[in-house]
């Protein structure tokens, strides 16, 4: 068992602001350990995590691979990338915070370059309105507002993963149920040739989450 | 903070900018050299990734002249001992990055590269 990354330099108030980790957040922390090994094997060079909220999935993720990587974080919200550089530094993994909407400045230089992508999304299905506004603002209330089927804000980073991702690379998203899984492992296949498996998934009270995994060559 | 490694991948997006921006230029940089482990394995891995000339030209501006402007054939230890404090050991905490071609500011608050852009700025 890999430790969880210690979060005691964040308080309350950090928490007030900034997405805490939860269920969701220890699914993906669980799926991370499960491919521990086969992440090693692919020699990433550069990581890229859209949403970092606290850090803590990348700061594990750097625990798993070590120095020799380029860790990319990026949030809507400013307060979510200094907690996620402390964490960092807490957990002694460089952590590199952008605020930024998903990755739109690494686009040009980062094509086909990435290794390893991790995304927890705003995944909770809420009105369109919502989700607009709360990613507009860049505070808490963009950590869950999805907005339409809880898609709206992870069907706009789809559209660009394929472009981002290099020839081994992997891409890990949370999703729920009503998120329909299907629909996003067909349109990612048919659109951008990406095949998936769902790594692991779990009932956490009313939700059930579920973390997927993407890539372009057949998995054995 | 904002370390060369990571301003070497950022490029203006608003949108329809698509020529001329990048690498960003820095103006009122306030920096600060943090020494990180030398790690070679890491250098020579990322140097497929770096647009070399946008590299040196900004570790010019700054103030750092080690470089060369050519990427040289042998990888000595001195030349990645040079590259690793380019790219990893000066840290840019305060200041502006401008897009050469449409002037865009991003600012760099709190330590923090800010690269939002407003809803009629985004492509
Ligand atoms: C469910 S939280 C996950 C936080 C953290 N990764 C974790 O697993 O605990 C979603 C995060 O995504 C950020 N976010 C929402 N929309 C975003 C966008 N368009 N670009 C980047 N980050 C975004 C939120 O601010 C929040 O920190
Ligand atoms: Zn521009």
């Amino acid at each position: 068992m890999l430790p969880t990354p210690d979060l005691s330099h964040l308080s309350t108030d950090d928490f007030e602001v900034v997405y805490e980790p939860a269920e969701d957040t220890f699914l993906f922390l669980d799926a991370l350990e499960a491919d521990a090994e086969t992440l090693k094997d692919l020699k990433p060079s550069i990581c890229l995590e859209i949403g970092s909220g606290s850090g803590c999935l990348s700061a594990f993720l750097g625990n798993i691979l070590g120095p020799s990587v380029l860790y990319l974080c990026t949030d809507i919200n400013p307060h979510a990338c200094k907690c996620t550089e402390m964490t960092g530094t807490q957990n002694k993994v460089f952590l590199e915070a952008i605020n930024v909407s998903l990755a739109f400045p690494l686009h040009d230089r980062l094509k086909h370059n990435v290794d390893i992508i991790l995304f927890n999304p705003p995944y909770v299905p809420t009105l369109s309105n919502e989700a607009v506004g709360a990613q507009s603002l860049g505070t808490i209330g963009g950590a869950w507002a999805g907005g339409m089927d809880g898609m709206e804000v992870t069907n706009t980073f789809l559209q660009y993963v394929e472009q981002l991702l290099s020839a081994r690379g992997r891409f890990y998203l949370v999703a729920l149920k009503q998120n329909n899984i299907p629909i996003i492992r067909q349109s990612m296949l048919n659109s951008h040739g990406l095949r998936s498996e769902i790594v692991l998934q779990r009932r956490a009270g009313i939700e059930h989450l579920f973390i997927i995994r993407f890539h372009r060559e057949k998995q054995d | 903070m904002v370390r060369l490694i990571t301003h070497n991948l950022l490029a203006c997006h608003v949108k329809d900018c698509n020529t001329n921006n990048f690498p960003l230029e820095f103006k009122d940089a306030q920096i600060e050299l943090r020494e990180t482990e030398f790690n070679p394995e890491f250098v020579r891995g990322i140097i497929p990734k770096l647009e070399w000339k946008a590299l040196v030209d900004t570790a010019r501006e700054l103030g750092d002249t080690t470089l060369p402007l050519e990427l040289p054939e042998m990888l000595d230890d001195d030349f990645l001992k040079n590259l690793h404090h380019v790219l990893l050991e000066i840290h840019v905490e305060d200041g502006v990055m401008i897009c050469a071609n449409c002037k865009h500011v991003y600012p760099i608050s709190n330590g923090i590269p800010n690269m939002l852009l407003a809803e009629h700025e985004i492509g």
